[in-house]
């Protein structure tokens, strides 16, 4: 083995950090876009002159949001640390192996084409109506074909590390592609209707495209929340948790503060996971006893989640200053936080009295942006933040934009879960509420039009985090042309794992 | 053991696999025939009503709008009778939905018409004073695609044995009985005569020109569809 450090290739990280910023962008910005319209309904019309309602209506545009800041900012995000923790903990360079590169490279060109596909399907309405499992048959086959070469970019460089024990975060990795792997497969089951035949003999009859469910009713709704709701476990919380197992220490240049722990919460987190998808069915027509494990077992995930993150938090003690002089930690520790917020906030949702009063309000909405806003997104813009000097070799252009971008967006977290709490709960009671005699007392547009003001709130804390993101995307895109040479080992340089 | 698998990468991802795995076998499984199981007085969707769930899926609406009546008074009160497993029977894929930003669908034929949610389709707030959903204008122009429709009954007989061309039980003891075109120009014909029923009820002076020439409006498809939520 040779003494001196290994020079890394960061060829396909930098693809894929590209791609996390440009998603990152439109999604968040369509999501900005959503909560107008939910507050002023003109704006749904706003390019109707040109004969294009049909594309800026709400509805056509709500799966592109979701799906763009899943499959497009938080799977490049993903993707991006990968390419990057991967080498660095496995102690091999992607340079060592042609075909790793090959594959890894093939990997993003052809996850570009997926999400090409997806953003013109989406936009003329080609869709399975399935949450964030909208696409047709032939993009699920292409998004097959991704994870496969992810696959093989995490075994391929796993076969030839120098490293023998796998790190943490490799772990988490290595559970995400397995996790999505399951749960996509199965929940895309679907036959394309152009295989059936007319009894006059016709085939290939309707858009060649179009499917239909392999699974319906009742039995399909179990499948997609089984699904949805671990896409969030192993799309947002598994491979952030990879994230900040490495970037957190690494950036404080303390080691993780307890190996038994990330042990007990890893093995947790897979186990207890999978159980809870039954919450997102409270009250349905499935039956009981899965409600009430679904229920269960998410009071149970409060464990492994919190330990996770009180895992991470412990890992800066003694170092607490660093939280108010590194905007980078501050990143990392309020991500780190909202971690906690958002497990112990969707637990107390699935306790099925709770649950009565907030399914199908904005209070979900609301848990699922402090989540998605607080942690996962800190989490990817704060590796970024840790990765563009060390991959392009430049200063990070300005550490007190970083700070300014890090307030703003932590307001605009603020308003827009405490507005949907508010709109939530508010919309719940009044949907619920009888009067004297027995009768409802709110007819339903009574409890739309009470939520205005939380909307337009919303709408305006989603807009301060999106202004933050482009202070984002401005400082990485700075620190690229920038002139300011930095070299590594100049920079902080500590565990997990040194170099 | 754990740092054994920490070295052995294989059994690692072998061991993550069947921890993952193992939730999903014991939950979905055992209900799993069970559930498919219709309820009397469900019918499959004819192939009009077909085209129609196609443009209600093609528009998102399942964004907004729930399928599924919980069983408590006040949704009871407001919507009808709470939402039945067997009655989903026929829906693939399913539209619960997860998100009540309008109201919940699931019986809307049975309390709304044609005739309001032509009005309702053009201009929301018109209707409902203070309402937030936006008009769907390009139903009344875009034409529905029938021919996908009866790609999806086939798909639904041939994959999925649902009766079509059979008896169905209905509620009062009888059978009825849904049928389905024996080739594209039938479905085609068929989808026609059910448009006309549909446009008999509506003002829209271009959409019933176009049925009476031979062409559907999405919306035609969309109000048979949702006038077949009961």
């Amino acid at each position: 083995m040779e003494n001196r450090p290994l020079e890394y290739d960061y060829t396909v990280a930098k693809m894929f950090m590209l791609t996390t910023v440009l998603l990152g962008a439109v999604g968040m910005l369509i999501g900005v876009i959503l909560a107008t319209e939910l507050a002023f309904p003109g704006v749904n019309t706003i390019l109707g002159g040109l004969g294009l309602n049909e594309f800026t209506n709400f509805s056509r545009l709500r799966p592109l949001h979701t799906d763009a800041v899943v499959f497009g900012f938080t799977l490049s995000g993903i993707w991006a640390t990968w390419y990057y923790v991967g080498q660095r903990v496995l102690k091999v360079s992607m340079a060592e192996s042609k075909v790793l590169m090959f594959l890894g490279k093939l990997h993003f060109f052809l996850y570009l084409l997926v999400v090409v596909a997806v953003v013109g399907s989406l936009f003329l309405g080609i869709t399975t109506s399935k949450e964030y499992a909208e696409f047709e048959w032939p993009i699920d086959i292409a998004v097959v074909l991704v994870w496969v070469l992810w696959g093989l970019g995490i075994f391929g460089l796993i076969g030839i590390r120098r490293e023998r024990s796998l790190y943490i975060s490799v772990w988490y990795y290595i559970a995400s592609f397995l996790g999505i792997a399951m749960l996509y497969l199965f929940n895309n089951m679907e036959i394309p209707t152009m295989l059936a035949a007319s009894p006059a003999g016709e085939t290939g009859i309707g858009a060649w495209y179009h499917s239909i469910s392999m699974y319906s009713g009742t039995n399909d709704a179990l499948v997609q929340w089984w699904y949805g709701h671990n896409a969030v476990a192993f799309g947002f919380t598994v491979p952030i948790v990879a994230m900040i197992y490495y970037f957190l220490p690494k950036e404080s240049g303390q080691a993780v503060y307890s190996y038994k722990l990330s042990l007990l919460s890893f093995w947790g987190l897979m186990f207890v996971y999978l159980w809870a998808g039954g919450h997102h069915l409270l009250f349905s027509t499935v039956p009981d006893w899965m409600q009430t494990m679904g229920s269960v077992f998410s009071v149970v995930l409060i464990l492994p989640s919190w330990g996770s993150a009180i895992n991470m938090l412990l890992t800066m003690k003694g170092e607490w200053q660093q939280v108010a002089t590194s905007p980078l930690i501050k990143f990392m520790v309020l991500g780190s936080t909202f971690y906690m917020f958002s497990t112990l906030e969707g637990p107390i949702q699935a306790i099925k009295s709770v649950n009565a009063i907030a399914h199908f309000t904005d209070w979900i909405v609301g848990h699922v942006h402090d989540g998605v806003l607080g942690w996962v997104g800190f989490m990817i813009m704060a590796a970024l933040f840790h990765m563009a000097p060390r991959v392009f070799k430049k200063e990070i252009y300005s550490k007190s934009l970083m700070g300014t971008q890090f307030w703003i967006q932590t307001l605009g977290i603020v308003l827009y879960f405490t507005s949907m709490w508010i709109a939530g709960i508010t919309q719940g009671m009044m949907w619920r509420a009888h009067d004297e005699y027995g009768n409802l007392a709110y007819s339903f547009i009574d409890t739309v039009t009470a939520l205005h003001p939380y909307y337009t709130i919303r709408a305006v804390g989603g807009a301060l985090y999106l202004i933050g993101f482009f202070m984002f995307a401005y400082n990485i895109y700075k620190t690229m042309t920038s002139g300011r040479r930095v070299e590594e080992s100049e920079l902080q340089n500590a565990s997990p794992m040194a170099a | 053991m754990f740092h054994w698998l920490e070295k052995h990468p294989f059994f690692f991802a072998v061991g993550v696999f069947l921890v993952i795995a193992f939730a999903g076998l014991v939950e979905i499984l055992p209900n799993f025939a069970q559930a498919a199981q219709p309820t009397v007085g469900t019918k499959p969707y004819t192939v009009l009503e077909m085209a129609g769930r196609e443009v209600y899926i093609k528009n998102s609406c399942n964004a907004c709008h729930s399928q599924l009546i919980r069983p408590f008074k006040a949704e009871t009160d407001r919507y009808g009778h709470y939402s039945l497993s067997g009655e989903y029977a026929y829906d693939r894929p399913f539209l619960w939905g997860s998100k009540r930003t309008g109201p919940d669908l699931h019986r809307v034929g049975n309390y709304r018409t044609t005739d309001w949610h032509e009005n309702h389709m053009k201009d929301p707030a018109a209707v409902v004073p203070g309402s937030i959903m936006p008009a769907y204008g390009w139903m009344f122009t875009n034409i529905a695609d029938i021919n996908t429709a009866y790609a999806s009954q086939l798909t639904n007989a041939q994959f999925f044995s649902v009766p079509y061309n059979k008896p169905v039980p209905t509620k009062d003891g009888g059978t009825v009985t849904v049928a389905m075109a024996n080739s594209v120009a039938e479905a085609n014909k068929m989808a026609l005569d059910e448009a006309k029923v549909i446009t008999a009820g509506m003002k829209d002076k271009d959409v019933q020109d176009m049925v009476a020439a031979g062409k559907i409006p999405e919306i035609v498809a969309l109000i048979a569809y949702l006038n077949s939520l009961k």
